[in-house]
C-alpha cells in the first residue's frame, strides 16, 4: 500500500471520527441500516468497503469473528475450526455465505498483515478480514454484540470473544454461537438460518 | 415506566413520549390497529425507552383451557405420519394409547399488550399471548398435534421452527421438545430426518415411578400441577419465547383434585376453577420502542432485561376478585430477570400460604410474605381476600432491582414495581368451601444410600462464551449417560462473574440436598425442575430418570446464556 494511503487510513482512524461514525445510511436500507454505522473499512486484500453497505446489507448469510494476528491463544483454533466450516459449507462462500474476521488490533493488523495471516491458515476466497479506525472497529464490535460488561473483561485482549455471530440482514435474523463448536454442528445451524 | 404510590394510587398524570405525537391512548390504539408491524425497530425508533403506559388500564386475561377435538387427521400413530416431522417412534406408545387429542397451531397474530401501545404482530400458541391453558389429569394420556403456522419469510427477531417443550414434564425424550428436534414445513433441525407442518407430542400423563407403581400411574409423591410450555428451539430460544410462545398446562389428580367441592375425603379441596379461582399467572418483562413496538436485542450475549412488566401478556393489568380463597400459579417467564413478589395492602405486606414451587405440592403449607422466582421458577400461593372489605385494592409488587442480564442485585426496592392490581369488589357467589390443609403432599424420602454416581457440573464463562464442564452443547454428543431408575448426585457449581444460572434438568424433579453445604430454604425442601446457582454457589441435588431412555438436556434457563450454548445433552440410558 502506498505511503500516502496508509497515512490517510491511520489520519482517518485518528483523527477524523465523528464524520465516520454518524455516516450516513444507504439510501435504500435494510432492517438494520439505522443499527451498523456504514463506516470505510478495508480488506486483507486492500480492497476498501463500507460495513453496512457492502458487508452486511441484503439477503444472504454473513459470520463475523474477532480475531487479532498475534493472538496465540484463542485466534489459532477459532481460525482453524472456521476453515473447516468454509471447507464444508464450499461454493456458497463467496456466494450467499460471506465470512469475515474483524480485528480487535487495528492499529497493527493492516492489510498486509490481515493479508498474511490469512495464506498462513489457506483461507479461501470468500473469508474476508477487516481493519480500520479504532473507534469504528470498537463501535462495530460492540454492535456485533461482541463484549462484555464488565469493563476489565472487555479491555482484555486475551480474553475475547471466542463467539461467531451468524446472521441475515434482509430477514434480520442473528444468532450467536462457539467458534469451536464441531464444523459440521456449525455448518448445520447456519444452513437452517 | 409507570409511577405508583405507597398507597396504592396512580401517580402523575401521564407524559406522552409517543414519537408519532399520539395526543391520546385512543389515538394510539386506532393507529396501531391500521397499520400493525411485524415488531421491528427501524431506523430512528430510540430503544430503552418504553413509552409510559397508564398502570392497571386492561383487565387480566384469563387464558382459555385449551378444548381437546374429537380426532385428528392424519390419526396419531407410534411412527412420524404422513406431512409430519421426522421424529423418533414414541416410546411406550400401546401402553399409553391417547385418550384424549388437542390440535394447536402456532402462528402469528395481532396482540394487544396495552390499549396505549400500538396492536402488533406476535407469535402465539394459537396465535395468543400466552396460549391457552391445558387442563389434565394424571392416567388419561394425550396427544397433541403442533401445526406450525409460523410465516417462514419472517423478518425481526425470532426463528420460525419451533421444538415446542412441556417444562415439569415427564415424558418421553421424542416429546420432550428437545433443543434439535425443531421443525417447520421447510426446515428441520440435526436430530430429526424431515421437514413437516406438525409434529405430534406425546404425554401419557403418568408420574415418575410408573413402573414401579402402575396402579396409581406412577409414584403419587411425584406429582406436578403447574407446569409450562413454550418453544425450545435451539439457538433462538430466547426470541422465540419472548415473541409469545409459551402457556400454561396443569395437571391434577386424585389429592389436587380441582373440586374444591370434592367429596373424596383425601382430596385437598384448595380454591379451584381454573380462570374462576384457580388462576394462572404468566410474569414476564418487556421492552418497547418509543413507538411503542415489541423490541428484543438480538445482539446482547448476556441476557435481556425489559422494562415493562406482564402479567398474562398485559403490562400491568387489574384483577377483580371475590371476598374469598384464590389459588394463584405463578411462573416465572421472562428471558433474564428474577421476580420477588409482595402482597400489598394500604402499603403494608400481606401473608398468603405458599403452597406448592415448580409446580410441587409442599408437605405442609409456609405462611410467606413474597415469592422469589428464578426464570422459569413457578410458585403456587393461595390469598384469602374475604379479609378485605368490598372496595379494597390490593397490589402485586416486585421488588428485585435488576438492570443487568448478569442477575438481580442484592438490595430490593421498596415500594417496588406493581404487576397486578387486585381489586376485591363483591361477595362471592357461593358459599366458599375450598380450603388450605395443613399437610399437602407427602415427600419421597431422599435414599442417599441408593446413589450410585455422582457428576460435576461447572457453569462457567469464558471469552465470552457459556460452558458447563468446558464444553459447548452439542446436539449430538452426549454429556452424562445416567441409568434409568438408578440415582445420582448432580453438583452445580457456579463459576463465578457474578451471573445467576438458573438450572433446569429435564424429565425428573430434583431434590436439593445442600446450598454451599447448608440446607435449602424452606420453599426449596420440597421437588423443584429449576435449580437457582447463585455467583460463586455449589448447590447439591439428588435425582433419579425413571420410565423413559432417550437424550434430553440440562441448561440454564437465561434463555440467552442457553441460546450461547449454555446447555447440555445428557441420555437416559437402559
Amino acid at each position: 500500500m502506498s505511503t500516502k494511503r496508509m497515512f490517510l487510513k491511520s489520519a482517518a482512524g485518528a483523527v477524523a471520527l465523528a464524520p465516520l461514525l454518524v455516516s450516513a445510511s444507504a439510501s435504500v436500507g435494510g432492517p438494520r441500516a439505522g443499527y451498523f454505522p456504514n463506516a470505510a473499512l478495508q480488506t486483507h486484500e486492500g480492497r476498501k468497503v463500507r460495513f453496512y453497505d457492502d458487508v452486511v446489507k441484503g439477503n444472504k448469510l454473513v459470520i463475523f469473528n474477532m480475531m487479532y494476528t498475534a493472538c496465540t491463544n484463542i485466534c489459532p483454533p477459532d481460525t482453524a475450526n472456521l476453515l473447516q466450516v468454509q471447507e464444508m459449507l464450499g461454493e456458497r462462500v463467496g456466494r450467499d455465505i460471506f465470512m469475515y474476521s474483524l480485528t480487535l488490533q487495528p492499529e497493527l493488523d493492516t492489510p498486509a498483515a490481515l493479508q498474511a495471516y490469512a495464506s498462513k491458515y489457506g483461507v479461501k476466497p470468500g473469508w474476508t478480514f477487516l481493519t480500520g479506525g479504532r473507534d469504528d472497529m470498537d463501535l462495530i464490535r460492540r454492535k456485533l454484540g461482541f463484549y462484555d460488561r464488565n469493563p476489565q473483561v472487555d479491555a482484555d485482549l486475551s480474553r475475547h470473544t471466542g463467539m461467531i455471530r451468524v446472521g441475515n440482514e434482509a430477514l434480520d435474523r442473528w444468532c450467536m454461537m462457539p467458534s469451536l463448536l464441531r464444523p459440521r454442528q456449525i455448518v448445520d445451524a447456519i444452513v437452517r438460518l | 415506566m409507570s409511577s405508583f404510590l405507597p398507597d396504592g394510587s396512580a401517580g402523575p398524570s401521564r407524559r406522552f413520549v409517543f414519537k408519532l405525537g399520539a395526543a391520546s391512548g385512543v389515538a394510539a390504539a386506532a393507529y396501531g390497529l391500521l397499520s400493525p408491524k411485524s415488531g421491528n425497530a427501524k431506523d430512528g425508533d430510540q430503544v430503552g425507552r418504553s413509552p409510559f403506559t397508564t398502570p392497571f388500564a386492561v383487565p387480566l386475561p384469563l387464558p382459555a383451557v385449551k378444548q381437546p377435538v374429537a380426532a385428528l387427521d392424519p390419526p396419531p400413530q407410534k411412527e412420524a405420519g404422513p406431512g409430519e416431522a421426522g421424529r423418533l417412534p414414541h416410546q411406550r406408545w400401546e401402553e399409553f394409547l391417547p385418550k384424549t387429542l388437542y390440535e394447536v397451531h402456532a402462528r402469528e397474530a395481532l396482540h394487544s399488550f396495552h390499549p396505549e401501545l400500538p396492536t402488533q404482530l406476535i407469535w402465539g400458541f394459537d396465535g395468543l399471548l400466552p396460549g391457552p391453558t391445558f387442563v389434565n389429569r394424571i392416567g388419561n394420556p394425550v396427544l397433541v398435534r403442533m401445526y406450525n403456522d409460523l410465516p417462514a419469510n419472517h423478518i425481526g427477531f425470532g426463528s420460525p421452527e419451533i421444538s415446542t417443550h412441556l417444562h415439569g414434564g415427564h415424558i418421553a425424550a421424542e416429546s420432550d421438545g428437545y433443543a434439535g428436534d425443531f421443525y417447520s414445513p421447510t426446515k428441520f433441525g440435526p436430530t430429526l430426518t424431515r421437514a413437516g407442518a406438525y409434529y405430534d407430542y406425546h404425554y401419557p400423563n403418568i408420574l415418575a415411578g410408573y413402573d414401579d407403581s402402575p396402579a396409581t400411574f406412577g409414584d403419587p409423591r411425584e406429582m406436578k400441577g403447574t407446569l409450562w410450555y413454550h418453544d425450545h428451539r435451539m439457538d433462538f430460544t430466547a426470541a422465540n419465547v419472548y415473541k409469545g410462545l409459551a402457556g400454561f398446562h396443569l395437571l391434577f389428580d386424585a389429592i389436587d383434585s380441582g373440586n374444591e367441592n370434592d367429596p373424596n375425603p383425601a382430596a385437598l379441596r384448595l380454591p379451584s376453577g381454573v380462570g374462576q379461582f384457580d388462576i394462572p399467572l404468566m410474569l414476564q418483562d418487556k421492552k418497547f420502542d418509543s413507538s411503542g413496538m415489541l423490541f428484543f436485542d438480538q445482539f446482547d450475549p448476556e441476557g435481556f432485561v425489559g422494562e415493562k412488566m406482564l402479567v398474562n401478556g398485559k403490562i400491568q393489568p387489574f384483577f377483580k376478585v371475590a371476598r374469598r380463597k384464590y389459588r394463584f400459579r405463578m411462573c416465572n417467564g421472562s428471558a433474564t430477570r428474577f421476580f420477588q413478589v409482595y402482597l400489598t395492602f394500604q402499603g403494608r405486606d400481606q401473608e398468603f400460604a405458599y403452597i406448592a414451587n415448580d409446580g410441587d405440592l409442599l408437605e405442609a403449607p409456609l405462611t410467606a410474605q413474597h415469592v422469589r422466582l428464578g426464570m422459569a421458577e413457578r410458585g403456587d400461593i393461595v390469598v384469602d381476600f374475604s379479609r378485605y372489605p368490598i372496595g379494597a385494592q390490593l397490589f402485586l409488587v416486585d421488588r428485585i432491582v435488576q438492570d443487568d442480564p448478569r442477575g438481580p442485585d442484592d438490595k430490593l426496592q421498596n415500594p417496588g414495581t406493581p404487576m397486578l392490581r387486585i381489586d376485591v369488589d363483591r361477595e362471592p357467589p357461593a358459599p366458599d368451601n375450598s380450603q388450605v390443609p395443613a399437610k399437602l403432599r407427602a415427600l419421597a424420602p431422599v435414599d442417599l444410600v441408593s446413589v450410585v454416581r455422582t457428576r460435576r457440573f461447572e457453569l462457567e464463562r469464558g471469552n465470552g462464551q457459556w460452558q458447563i464442564n468446558g464444553r459447548f452443547f452439542d446436539p449430538e454428543r452426549i454429556d452424562a449417560d445416567p441409568g434409568r431408575g438408578r440415582p445420582e448426585i448432580w453438583v452445580l457449581k457456579n463459576g463465578g462473574g457474578g451471573w445467576w444460572h438458573p438450572l433446569h434438568i429435564h424429565l425428573e424433579d430434583q431434590r436439593i440436598l445442600s446450598r454451599d453445604g447448608r440446607p435449602p430454604p424452606p420453599h426449596e425442601r420440597g421437588r423443584k425442575d429449576v435449580t437457582v446457582v447463585g455467583p460463586d454457589e455449589e448447590v447439591r441435588v439428588f435425582i433419579v430418570f425413571r420410565d423413559f431412555t432417550g437424550k434430553y438436556v440440562a441448561h440454564c434457563h437465561n434463555t440467552v446464556h442457553e441460546d450461547h450454548a449454555m446447555m447440555i445433552r445428557w441420555d437416559v440410558v437402559p
